[in-house]
């Protein structure tokens, strides 16, 4: 032996890589009908990269699904149809709006786009006989996620119980099924915010433009600043006014904030993220504040 | 804060992210051991805690009416742990500093979740077993540490905590040192390390306390830093278990057909002489791609994909290994087994076992004995083993297993029990040898 120990050492970001591209092939080997879940957030992009490494040159073996809450913002659907275009992947898109019109979910008016997602979602994976589908959730997000295993077992209403979860030892994942049900997988649930943003500053990868600072018509609603827009019709006392910002996540428009940002590079996000003393779904989703338990509740009914 | 560890900007930190190395490790204590305020305040003075979470964790223990910031707070996830204050299942916690990012598996101390501490274990490089100093090690403490050994954690460390409790007494520490100590000679534990501690006030923790002058060793966190990590790994014994056949059937990639895997031992390199499990094919290793790059050589746990000069058939289940250098495929496994369900393992039972990359059945053959994890002793009467119990099983196993021993490598000698009507995982095995 002439190499030394030293030598043989992997970054941690390398580490990282390595385990979720062996969790996307596990998956890929051992489910009949996997799909991947796709927001156009950075977490699913990342995703989107390690789907494209673990099984290059081949192509991703599996669909990706992208829930429209018909409140997107276009610069995310924008990003969405490159990267599906450039990897030559399927894309199935999943409408709330259809959903409502089919009454599959009810929009009583008062209900975030984010909860409608749930029914909408369980009825796409259900229509489309998946039996396991890969979500963006990391377990630094957030107390309930903490606890939530790789394969995340969901009954045949695609609820998770928290309390009937699955040993997950060492890298031995269990993908057993019963008819009806499927497994969440979630192949980054080591990654932390940072991580994400170092990975996608080192692989060069495109995200939506709305992460970069940018001038925006806003206004205040709740603590948060929210684009203005069409579905976000006003209420009295508010308005709007240009300000320089970016947005920390993606989601639903009228419940997204953005945050008042001159980091127009990643390397300028990695500083401002390194430094932010709020985590970011506390500073800028407002589905998350309703409880302090919310997050726990959407999962157990099918959230991602 | 002298140490240098907290000066640091995060952005300082977040610069050296991308070049920084990993480690995992596994926390045990009881409720009551300090071990939630403990992770806490690791959390908290290295600043990875948002002000936003530390505001609902002040809030909370306002309206508890405690005296003090309840950093336990910080990892009790979810609302029915909440309601009862205690940690019922492994939780994962990420935190980094300049040289380390970290990730903890939170694991609960009580009787019953031995399954969770074999869980978060699992994937270790450390161990931290809390010990209360006003109460010396306990039934508990003992417990964890066997936990740890048999799952071959090869770094241990006893955090002696409440030391503001017992007025700093350097005694006391050097009891519960000593009586540690003569107990880890019966494990397997390559490197132990004692430190004394106050997780509510933070002396040794990050900071070197002014309250235990007496004490010369490493602070927690600088232990936790600076715990070499890099050599745990098998890196002589080639083992590259066969996950999924790459081929892209494309007109650009036409022929081209690899083997993707995570290599669980040695190093490979293209030239080498290999040899394909269980059919014994020879060929060599033609190259090894890590997406559009070839390198030169791969090593755990680097997940890469690699191609073989012969077309010979190779397939999801099968492991590369050198010619001079392969594990044996047997069909008779001897190993340590943790029971996690109600219903007992017992003589006769089949189950769905996974090795590595193989899925096949397993019919228990023999349970030789139950160990005492609190005592180490082999109750060899037994003839089951109960939710939470550890013994040493028999299994004859369908196909060949392509397996080592567990004390050799962490990947090749580690499988997991199935329920084949539930679907759920309920056992977890240590090879001890195949034959």
């Amino acid at each position: 032996m002439t190499a030394t120990h030293a030598d043989y050492r992997l970054s941690q970001l390398d580490q990282l890589e390595a385990e979720s591209i062996h969790i996307f092939r596990e998956v890929a080997a051992e489910f009949e009908k996997p799909v991947l879940m796709f927001s156009g957030g950075k977490d699913s992009i990342v995703m989107m990269r390690l789907a494209e490494k673990a099984f290059y040159p081949a192509k991703i073996p599996f669909p990706v699904l992208q829930v429209d809450t018909g409140y997107d913002f276009p610069e995310v659907l924008a990003c969405r149809d490159n990267w599906v275009s450039r990897l030559g992947a399927r894309l199935i898109v999943a409408s709330v709006e259809e959903a409502i019109a089919d009454g599959v979910v009810i929009d009583d008016g008062k209900t975030s786009r984010n909860r409608l997602q749930i029914g909408t979602l369980l009825n796409a994976l259900e229509e489309g006989g998946f039996t396991a589908a890969f979500g963006g959730g990391r377990r630094d997000e957030e107390k309930a996620r903490a606890k939530e295993r790789v394969y995340s077992h969901r009954d045949e209403f695609g609820q998770w119980d928290p309390k009937m979860q699955r040993p997950e030892l060492w890298s031995l994942y269990n993908g057993r099924i019963h008819e009806g049900e499927h497994m969440r997988i979630f192949p980054i649930s080591n990654w932390t915010e940072l991580d994400i943003w170092h990975y996608i500053g080192r692989e060069g990868i495109e995200i939506p433009s709305i992460y970069f600072s940018h001038q925006r018509r806003v206004f205040e609603r709740d603590g948060m600043l929210l684009t203005e827009s069409d579905y976000n019709p006003l209420r009295s006392g508010e308005t709007v006014e240009e300000r320089t910002v970016r947005f920390r996540t993606v989601g639903d428009l009228t419940l997204t904030g953005c945050v008042e940002s001159e980091a127009d590079t990643i390397d300028k996000i990695i500083d401002e993220v390194a430094i932010a003393r709020v985590t970011e779904r506390g500073a800028t989703r407002g589905d998350d504040r309703f409880s302090e338990a919310a997050m726990e509740d959407r999962k157990k009914e099918g959230y991602f | 804060m002298s140490d240098q560890t907290t000066d640091l900007t995060k952005a300082e930190v977040a610069e050296q992210t991308r070049n920084m190395d990993l480690l995992r490790f596994a926390t045990a204590g009881s409720v009551d051991d300090g071990k939630s305020t403990l992770i806490g305040r690791l959390l908290l003075d290295s600043k990875s805690i948002f002000e936003d979470q530390l505001e609902a964790v002040e809030a909370t223990s306002q309206s508890k009416g405690y005296d003090y910031t309840d950093l336990a707070l910080l990892t009790d996830g979810l609302r029915s742990e909440r309601e009862q204050g205690i940690t019922i299942d492994v939780a994962y916690r990420y935190f980094a500093t300049p040289s380390r990012k970290f990730i903890i598996a939170d694991t609960p101390g009580h009787v019953q979740y031995t399954r969770n501490m074999v869980t978060g274990a699992s994937t270790a490089d450390l161990g931290l077993v809390l010990v209360d100093a006003r109460q010396g090690l306990t039934e508990q403490s003992r417990r964890h540490a066997v936990i740890l050994s048999l799952l071959r954690v090869p770094h241990l460390v006893l955090a002696v905590n409440k030391m503001d409790l017992v007025d700093f007494d350097e005694a006391i520490y050097e009891r519960i040192h000593a009586e540690f100590t003569q107990f880890a000679t019966k494990l397997n534990i390559p490197d132990l390390v004692v430190i004394p501690i106050s997780a509510l006030q933070g002396d040794n923790v990050v900071t070197r306390s002014e309250n235990m002058p007496w004490y010369s060793g490493p602070t927690l966190m600088h232990h936790l830093e600076h715990v070499h990590v890099a050599s745990d790994r098998d890196l002589v014994d080639v083992r590259f278990p066969v996950q999924y056949v790459v081929r892209p059937k494309s007109d650009e990639h036409h022929d081209y057909r690899g083997y993707g895997g995570m290599v669980a031992g040695g190093v490979l390199k293209p030239g080498d002489e290999v040899v394909v499990l269980p059919s014994g094919m020879t060929s060599k290793i033609a190259g090894i791609d890590l997406f559009d790059r070839e390198i030169t050589e791969a090593f755990p746990p680097m997940s890469v994909t690699v191609r073989l000069e012969d077309d010979v058939d190779v397939s999801r289940g099968d492991m590369i290994a050198r010619v001079n250098n392969a594990p044996k495929p047997s069909q008779d496994i001897d190993a340590m087994v943790c029971w996690m369900t109600n219903e007992p393992l017992r003589p006769r039972q089949k189950l769905a076992i996974k090795h590595t990359t193989r899925s096949a059945r397993a019919l228990v053959k023999d349970i030789q004995y139950r160990l005492d994890v609190n005592t180490l002793h082999r109750d060899q009467d037994t003839k089951e083993l109960g939710l939470n119990e550890i013994g040493r099983v028999q299994l004859r196993t369908t196909v060949p297993l392509l397996c080592d021993p567990y004390s050799k490598n962490r990947t090749t000698g580690s499988f997991i029990l199935i329920d084949e009507a539930t679907g759920v995982t309920v056992g977890a095995g240590m090879i001890n040898s195949g034959s």
